[in-house]
């Protein structure tokens, strides 16, 4: 993955645990620690309290990770505060989102940043279509302008036509995790 | 200088300190000065609490007397609402400002002049003057959307420069103001500035 580039990662419903896992281990063990890279994990689809103790219990390193939790405050779960995270109130604060994201890759010295979005698909479920549309196209362009890998995680069913539209637009690059594999 | 009328110059350092681009050995060099109005409004004997002709005169005079004397290039008067609160008359308000933004000018200072409005204010200063008076007008507020609270900045005007016009949202980090353009894609409702 090229410094700039956008990679969109889909994954289908029905194997959609074992495809997640792939992808984290992809993007966090083989990607982000290999390089020793700083990765910025927008965390939508679970808390990042969660989060952390899944990829602990898998072994996936979470060193060199900051997480971004949009989730915790909606569900007035913030005491539970996870290390290297910081929140957001709502998945609907899409500039915070941008804003937060900035601020972290500025604080970072690491010349190889990785942002993940954990996942469009989440963000879909509290914000519409057309605003969706446009943070991303604005976000990924940032990071692009700015050096940072973006990855875009995605169910493929949960994603609106005219999304996956712009998802494609803004991608370098498109991989397809079938459960036991890719294409 | 920072001319602060309504929070204590010690609290507003304190504040400061929180912030990574600030570091207080600007304060010990002397590029940077705060002044406590009421202090100053002590010193020269302004009292009452409505502000005559003369007293404007006396208070703009040590203002510029202060700039000039420390070499000021930059002022910063919060705010000039609480001020004019003790001028209340609108065409002594716009005599007020116009005399003090005219005096630091010759003597090469910028003056940013904060001024408040309430919510669902229909125009860009308390009294209205403020807004025709000034070279630039940038405008801080709130804009609600979906019950999300968002802090925004608009650039109104800049004479003599182009400039954007886009509502921006903000948030104040240790690292500084960052911005990011406020999405269209949602309907939204200006609920306050200031």
């Amino acid at each position: 993955m090229a410094p700039g580039s956008a990679v969109l990662v889909r994954m289908k419903g029905a194997t959609y645990t074992d495809s997640y896992f792939a992808a984290l281990s992809a993007v966090l063990r083989e990607y982000a620690m290999e390089t020793k890279g700083y990765v910025v994990y927008l965390s939508v689809t679970n808390p990042a309290s969660l989060l952390v103790d899944i990829l602990s219990s898998v072994d996936i390193p979470i060193q060199g990770v900051s997480f971004i939790d949009v989730t915790s405050y909606m569900m007035v779960d913030k005491a539970k505060r996870a290390a290297n995270t910081t929140y957001v109130e709502s998945p609907t604060m899409l500039e915070t989102i941008m804003l937060r994201v900035e601020y972290l890759l500025r604080r970072s010295p690491n010349e190889r940043r990785i942002v993940v979005l954990d996942s469009i698909s989440s963000l879909a479920i509290h914000n519409n279509s057309h605003i969706l549309q446009e943070f991303l196209h604005i976000l990924v362009n940032k990071l692009k302008s700015m050096g940072a890998v973006t990855v875009l995680l995605t169910v493929i069913e949960e994603t609106a036509p005219e999304l996956s539209n712009v998802l494609s637009l803004i991608s370098d690059a498109n991989v397809t995790l079938e459960g036991g594999g890719q294409s | 200088m920072f001319l602060s009328v309504t929070e204590a110059s010690d609290r507003i350092i304190q504040n400061l300190t929180t912030f990574e681009f600030f570091d207080k050995k600007i304060i010990d060099e002397g590029k940077l000065v705060f002044i406590d109005v009421p202090i100053l409004y002590e010193k020269l004997g302004l009292s009452k609490q409505e502000l005559t002709p003369e007293d404007i005169d006396l208070l703009i005079t040590a203002i510029v007397d202060l700039a000039n004397t420390l070499k000021i290039q930059r002022l910063v008067l919060d705010s000039v609402t609480s001020v004019c609160f003790r001028i209340r008359h609108e065409e002594k308000i716009r005599d007020f400002i116009l005399k003090l933004g005219k005096s630091l000018s010759d003597i090469e200072c910028t003056t940013f002049l904060v001024s408040e409005i309430g919510p669902q204010a229909d125009r860009y200063s308390l009294y209205g003057v403020e807004e025709n008076i000034a070279d630039g007008v940038i405008l801080l507020g709130n804009s609600q959307r979906q019950g999300d609270l968002l802090r925004t900045l608009q650039i109104i005007k800049i004479r003599g420069a182009t400039h954007s016009r886009a509502q921006y949202v903000i948030e104040i980090t240790p690292l500084g103001i960052f911005l990011a353009p406020f999405l269209k894609g949602g309907g939204r409702s200006t609920i306050g500035n200031g």
